[in-house]
């Protein structure tokens, strides 16, 4: 690995090191941490620019592995595949059902966990740290188990629904909970001393104060619920979402369409991520990834605790 | 500083709907799982499957006996792919972290935006950067890397996909963010003042770094590595699309006893091994992590 070193412009000139390398070494090594971090960003856009290409390609055969011929075919007919667009529909139609109920009921139980000294709360936090401490596949095959037993509700919408909420829960919770450790319990007591009622002070202190971290965690989830293939695998029936469509049609060839929606959703998401970063200027952080650090931070702790 | 409350109604009552949906959905499933586990799966003559729950060990005997070399693929892989994952995301967590200057949200922005587009899309990406004629694939043979590959059993038959090392590769790809952010955020909050301390003390800078900036970065390689490790154990897309069946993984041997062969019992005991040995592994890896001073998180 790249030896680090500290950057120049935070050590004054007076903590120079005991035997210091001579000055044009310490500025290759300097730029080498630089140009090596430059190219792991390279390496993360690198199948990104695959998909975005090969959304121009006109594919000899079935396969759209090997560059043929330049063609906007698939970008004038996004759609143009069957079964491609009710796929999208219901991806979408999920992850804003999913996002809802698991943001709601992810919100609640932060507040409980944050604000509450109550028996069994460290039993709670365990089990909202269990599942995301779980693969995906045991998630997604013991709730197909649970089905299958019970036999209800049938394999389908519902169970994929069931099953997105379920995962997208935990997150949530972290995400939010962070949040709600941060403000200021005394505006809440001054609503009170006001006479509002807790209802009143609920709508009009805690729910606005904690709103960046609700939406943080609706994005969040919003996000793993649209992206989710393996627990929707087991657990579909016969319906088909984006993933499971780009699964199926991996098999005999995947068509260009789904590079094109692929390159939208990253046009989209970058696009959105930047817009917010632009508008809130210099302390801007993506919804996305301010809650991915939350959780990541939250992962850290979580492992401290052990 | 924080002085909860004490009404315990109202704690429970904010707790109830998602708590209840946790158990009934992860805890319930995984019990009846255990359950399946545990019974003996027979087809009678009309094709109808039985279950019957006898605390059959057989399941677990044969998952240890027939799919061994596939639990120990798969964490090898896993294994791999996070040492992996963790060289190449430091010293980018660390270049944003300490020099990203105003420039940390628009670099961080740059780190996730690729995971906006589909998993799979992106695995089927790397079907195509790896496939036979590729660039990659004709340099790596050119400079004659492939057959170095071939002699160390990464790769096979001078190509690289359909081989262990094109597997490996998707999956350190894959879930790289989980690495990067976590490094990230442990990092972000390390006071540059330590560090000119221990250089003001004439440490030198690789001293500096092993001794203050590693150790103070740890809970975040912790919750990076096993962000990374847990999914990667279970994974079985990419084994599936760029591997070979000298490559399977325990993920798709699960996927097919439970979607093909409709064999839950068996499909059962091998997920619940995949977990127990996660969880075993988590805990020894907490116990070796945790020994070293955490505590400034």
């Amino acid at each position: 690995m790249a030896v680090a070193d500290a950057p120049q412009t935070m050590v004054p000139d007076s903590a120079a090191p005991a035997r210091p390398p001579s000055h044009f070494w310490r500025k290759v090594r300097w730029h080498a941490l630089n140009v090596y971090a430059g190219l792991v960003l390279l390496y993360l856009f690198l199948p990104i620019s695959v998909i975005i290409i090969f959304s121009f390609n006109d594919p000899k055969g079935r396969f759209n592995l090997t560059w043929n011929q330049f063609s906007l075919d698939a970008w004038k007919s996004p759609f143009g595949a069957p079964g491609l667009e009710s796929a999208v529909i219901l991806s979408l139609v999920i992850a804003f059902v999913a996002t809802a109920v698991a943001t709601a009921l992810g919100t609640l139980m932060a507040l409980a966990l944050a604000r509450y000294n109550f028996f069994g709360r460290s039993s709670t936090n365990f089990a909202v740290f269990t599942p995301m401490a779980t693969p995906e596949i045991v998630m997604g095959t013991s709730l197909l188990t649970l089905f299958v037993i019970t036999n209800q509700p049938p394999l389908g919408r519902s169970t994929i629904l069931i099953a997105h909420i379920m995962f997208c829960i935990s997150f949530v919770v972290v995400t939010v909970k962070a949040r709600v450790y941060g403000f200021d319990k005394r505006l809440e007591e001054a609503a009170k001393d006001l006479y509002a009622d807790e209802f009143t002070t609920f709508r009009k202190i805690t729910l606005p104060l904690i709103m960046p971290g609700v939406l943080s965690a609706a994005a969040l989830a919003f996000a793993l619920s649209i992206d989710d293939f393996v627990v929707t695998q087991f657990n579909s029936g016969s319906e088909v979402t984006f993933p499971l469509f780009i699964y199926g049609a991996s098999r005999n060839g995947v068509p260009v369409q789904v590079n094109v929606i692929g390159s939208l959703i990253f046009l989209i998401g970058v696009g959105l991520m930047l817009f917010n970063l632009l508008v809130q200027n210099h302390r801007a952080k993506s919804a996305q990834a301010e809650s991915a650090l939350l959780v990541a931070e939250a992962m850290s702790r979580e492992g401290k605790d052990d | 500083m924080e002085t909860a409350k004490k009404n315990t109604g109202a704690a429970y009552g904010l707790l109830a709907p998602g708590l209840g949906w946790l158990v009934l959905f992860f805890f319930v499933p995984m019990a009846f799982m255990l359950v399946r586990s545990l019974s003996t799966h027979t087809v009678d003559a009309t094709y109808h499957e039985h279950y019957n729950f006898d605390w059959n060990l057989q399941n677990y005997k044969d998952a240890w006996n027939n799919y061994r070399g596939d639990f120990q693929r798969s964490f090898i892989y896993a294994g791999a792919a996070t040492v992996l994952a963790f060289f190449i995301a430091y010293p980018l967590a660390y270049v944003i972290a300490f020099r990203g200057g105003r420039w940390k949200s628009l670099l961080l922005l740059l780190v996730i935006a690729p995971f906006f587009t589909n998993y799979l899309i992106r695995t089927i990406a790397w079907e195509t950067i790896l496939s036979d004629n590729s660039v990659v694939t004709q340099t790596l043979r050119s400079l004659h890397l492939l057959s170095l590959t071939d002699s160390l059993g990464w790769t096979s038959g001078d190509r690289l996909l359909a081989t262990p090392l094109a597997v490996v590769t998707a999956i350190t790809y894959n879930y790289l963010a989980f690495m990067i952010l976590p490094l990230y955020v442990s990092l972000e909050k390390i006071d540059p003042r330590l560090l000119e301390a221990s250089l003001d003390l004439y440490a030198s800078r690789v001293r500096a770094f092993m001794r203050v900036t590693l150790p103070l970065s740890l809970p975040g390689v912790f919750a990076g590595t096993l962000l990374t490790f847990i999914p990667a154990t279970g994974d079985y897309i990419n084994a599936e699309l760029l591997g070979s069946a000298q490559t399977r993984m325990i993920g798709n041997v699960i996927q097919s006893k439970f979607i093909t062969f409709h064999d839950y019992a068996s499909g059962a005991a091998l997920s619940f091994s995949l977990m127990a040995i996660v969880l075993v592994l988590i805990v020894l890896y907490a116990k070796v992590l945790g020994t070293e001073d955490v505590s400034t998180v």
